[in-house]
């Protein structure tokens, strides 16, 4: 059965269309990199199957169902962009908040909750980082909390939403060294989103790509081609492969990274 | 001291609502809301002034007019920008409108005094039954929301997700707010709700990292600080709220400060943590 099936979808946000009748089907187990250039929908495509965002034409199907809100199967890592970080609440108690979070009542954890919250933490190996302060914590050590909350309650499959951005190179790759071991060990289905490429290149199972409202879901080599990128930006865009990295460019100047990124650091080919 | 009618009804009332606003306020700064406490307060003075102005009695015309004016503020969308500014704007106007009720009522000058700086030692019976009930009304609906509060607070786009109606709670916490500050304003008057409601759960935040903790926390120095204020005023004649808000900004000073030394010995692995976050 597929993870995530999209038959014919067209999703609207404020009036805009965002992706016009895109069809795609993302397999159980797989690991889904998205990929596309700001506003190309990636967020909305996760709300999307979070059941957030109605499909205004086509159909979506989450493990062969419709989307539905607080649909247990589905873990979602949301940027963060709340005032979380600042806190000075310890990460345990942060990664707590979401048992039975939808539920009114008093904050009060069974010993089965409070089992489940450890096994969480341990999976992303964050058990003595969750005894700091969150705003004791680094960029990276967030996210692994993050990872963790998401995971609590066993859910089947992992949406996370641009969990690299403002990491340095080498917390990316552990980023994506741990989501993909958790993946190992649980055999769950990840889509994961990225303004980049790279640090996901040794362990993405196909790629998502979105642009200009269409959608191209491959292997890297297929979908990462001149071809296929100049369609989905709406104008040239070259592919240069060197080093077991990839640059997408177009004219002179690389788009692949985020703008986080200096433009000085673009010829990365110094990087070994 | 406790010989005193007014002393046993100010302990009283001080009792009920270093509870109730310092548990409230422990959410609050956790939502980082606190400037919405402080406008709903001043929303308060023009339902209190308005009360006195048709002849009824102002504890009522101010939790009347707080909640309506936290519901409204809570029915805004979180995202719109600059939601400062539109705060304050409708503070300045709720006093404004506030002063010319008082205008009209010429002979109320120690009922204004009263209003805006609290007076707790002229608390009666029949006002610390009132706060009795409003205030457990408030915490049982605090109690209720308590845990997709804190979820919402916490991590809004997963509560979302998850099924979290965040406008709702938005809403319903702000009405809570409303309540406890509308109590407050009886002990400390509209201008200095800010020390007992936010004081004493921003001092706990910084001493504890724990939830539960911090709540207890927050709840134990709201007292102390209320009970040290009444009984300061008592023997010095000085203003209980001068007294409260004092204790309130000592507290948070050597919480925050007992904070940093804190962080200066876990010094290095901060250094690390930042020189990361430069070099991303």
């Amino acid at each position: 059965m597929s993870a995530v099936q999209f038959h014919n979808v067209t999703l609207e946000l404020g009036g805009r269309t965002v992706i016009s009748n895109v069809s795609v089907s993302i397999a159980a187990g797989e690991f889904v990199g998205m990929l596309g250039p700001n506003g190309a929908g990636k967020t909305t495509l996760m709300r999307a199957i979070l059941g957030l965002v109605p499909a205004a034409q086509g159909t979506i199907l989450v493990l062969g169902r419709p989307p539905a809100r607080g649909n247990p199967v589905i873990g979602y890592v949301p940027q963060l962009r709340s005032n979380a970080g600042a806190l000075r609440l310890s990460g345990w108690d942060f990664v707590a908040a979401v048992i039975d979070g939808h539920r009114p009542g008093l904050p009060l954890l069974s010993k089965n909750a409070r089992a489940a919250v450890d096994r969480a933490l341990d999976l992303v190996r964050a058990r003595d980082l969750a005894a700091r302060p969150l705003s004791e914590t680094s960029g990276g050590e967030r996210q692994r909390l993050l990872i963790a909350q998401a995971l609590v309650g066993s859910p089947r499959m992992l949406l996370l939403d641009e969990p690299l951005t403002n990491l340095d190179p080498h917390h990316q790759q552990a980023i994506v060294n741990l989501v993909r071991s958790v993946q190992a060990e649980l055999g769950i289905t990840i889509l994961f989103s990225s303004h980049e490429l790279n640090p996901l290149l040794g362990v993405l199972d196909r790629v998502l790509y979105l642009g200009s409202r269409q959608a191209a879901l491959g292997p890297v080599d297929e979908v990462i081609t001149s071809p296929i990128l100049s369609r989905l930006y709406g104008s040239k865009i070259e592919v240069i492969r060197a080093r077991g990295h990839i640059f997408i460019v177009s004219g002179s100047h690389e788009i692949e990274h985020g703008p986080h990124r200096h433009p000085e650091a673009a010829p990365s080919f110094q990087r070994t | 001291m406790f010989h005193y009618d007014f002393m046993q009804n100010a302990f009283a009332a001080g009792t009920i609502v270093a509870v109730v606003s310092s548990l409230v306020g422990y959410f609050l700064v956790l939502r980082r809301q606190t400037f919405a406490g402080h406008a709903l307060a001043h929303a308060g003075f023009t339902g209190a002034t308005g009360a006195v102005l048709v002849g009824a009695s102002p504890i009522w015309g101010m939790a009347l007019m707080t909640v309506a004016a936290g519901i409204g503020m809570g029915a805004q969308n979180e995202r719109i920008a600059h939601r400062d500014v539109a705060i304050g704007i409708v503070l300045a106007f709720a006093l404004g409108l506030g002063l010319l009720f008082l205008h009209f009522f010429t002979s109320y000058a120690t009922e204004a005094t009263a209003l805006l700086f609290g007076n707790v030692l002229a608390v009666d019976a029949t006002t610390v039954w009132t706060l009795l009930a409003l205030g457990l009304a408030s915490l049982t609906l605090l109690a209720g929301i308590s845990r997709p509060l804190i979820f919402a607070s916490l991590q809004p786009e997963l509560a979302e997700a998850k099924g979290v109606p965040l406008r709702l709670y938005s809403m319903l916490f702000l009405a809570i707010v409303a309540l406890a500050t509308a109590e407050c304003a009886q002990i400390v008057g509209v201008l200095l709700v800010f020390a007992l409601m936010v004081g004493p759960a921003a001092a706990a935040q910084a001493l504890t990292t724990k939830l539960t903790s911090g709540l207890l926390l927050a709840c134990l120095l709201g007292l102390l600080e209320t009970w040290a204020g009444i009984t300061f005023a008592f023997y010095t004649d000085w203003p209980t709220s001068f007294w409260i808000a004092s204790l309130s900004a000592a507290i948070y000073a050597i919480a925050t400060l007992s904070q940093g030394q804190a962080s200066r010995v876990i010094g290095p692995r901060r250094a690390v943590a930042t020189h990361t976050n430069l070099s991303a």
